[in-house]
């Protein structure tokens, strides 16, 4: 994954570039599935690998294959990420030891949701009972993101199909 | 591309799979991994896929841009609904508890109808925008 994300980074053209990330998002997806995550894996391997790549390729259709020369000299940002990026190595530093199971994360409320959920709700796949029962309402919100987003879609893209139409009558 | 024979009768056997296969991660999503949103993603993919291998006009004829925006709003419509109908027999918003006389039947009947308007929002707004992307011709 290292070596695709040098290579995405330094290659130029864009059609690769898409390629190359519909791999990331595939082995992004077996990492997921190494972590038992498998729901989250399949909407990586769904949305990551599929459909976004579709739109890419969509929209490369567009414009043009190849990336433009970068206007400004990368110095500046090039600092900046690598502060960022040292500032999240560090914090990651104060985070519980992987799958430790005295992690606040695993005292809070997951062990009522691992033991009580199929009691509570019938529904043996604890992340569907988590997602639309526990924790219904942020479900509802983010299913209003979704629509939200669809709306913005149509919104920016509609209009600019009218005033074409405008400009021809 | 569109004449190409072993595409076209590769897409006829897959896009029946894709559609069974988004139906089973949607209606097994309480068993297995899976739900509203993989679901819905998986058939707007196979929708996709018809609309690569047919062209876009057939998959605009077999789905037109109506349906497909007014799926956008029924399933968000479809979830506060549910929230609405636990309001309505006597518990708090998106109660499942009270939708049936059974708690534990209620918050299956809640979870699978909140999960259905998941599904059609998501591959709703999956299948807009990429109507909206590939109808757009290259600008002059």
């Amino acid at each position: 994954m290292a070596v695709l994300v040098v290579a995405i980074a330094t290659q130029r053209n864009l059609f690769a570039v898409v390629v190359m990330m519909s791999i990331y998002s595939f082995l992004m997806a077996t990492v997921l599935v190494a972590l038992d995550a498998v729901d989250v894996a399949m909407t990586e391997a769904s949305v990551g690998a599929g459909i976004s790549t579709v739109l890419l390729l969509g929209t490369l259709h567009l414009t043009r294959g190849e990336e433009a020369k970068p206007l400004h000299r990368p110095g500046l940002p090039l600092i900046v990420s690598i502060a960022v990026g040292l500032a999240l190595t560090y914090g990651t530093l104060g985070l519980p030891a992987f799958s430790d199971p005295d992690a606040p994360i695993h005292t809070h409320v997951v062990p009522r949701y691992l033991s009580d959920s199929l009691k509570e709700t019938g529904v043996p796949n604890v992340v569907t009972a988590v997602l639309a029962s526990y924790r219904g309402y942020d479900t509802l919100g983010e299913t209003t993101v979704v629509f939200t987003a669809g709306i913005g879609v149509i919104a920016l893209l509609r209009r600019r199909r009218a005033g074409i139409e405008d400009d021809a009558r | 591309m569109r004449r190409d024979l072993v595409l076209r009768v590769l897409a006829q056997l897959l896009i029946p799979g894709m559609m069974l296969f988004a139906l089973y991660v949607q209606f097994h999503g309480e068993l297995g991994p899976g739900g509203g949103f993989q679901a819905g993603v998986i058939a707007a993919a196979a929708i996709v896929f018809y609309a690569l291998i047919f062209g876009l006009p057939a998959a605009r004829r077999l789905l037109p841009d109506a349906v497909v925006e007014s799926m956008l709003a029924a399933g968000v419509f479809l979830y506060a609904s549910v929230g609405l109908a636990g309001l309505v027999l006597g518990g708090n918003y998106l109660d499942y508890f009270v939708l049936s006389a059974d708690s534990v039947h209620g918050q299956e009947r809640g979870i699978f109808w909140v999960e259905a308007g998941v599904a059609i929002t998501v591959s709703g707004t999956m299948l807009k925008i990429f109507y909206l992307f590939a109808g757009r011709t290259r600008d002059p």
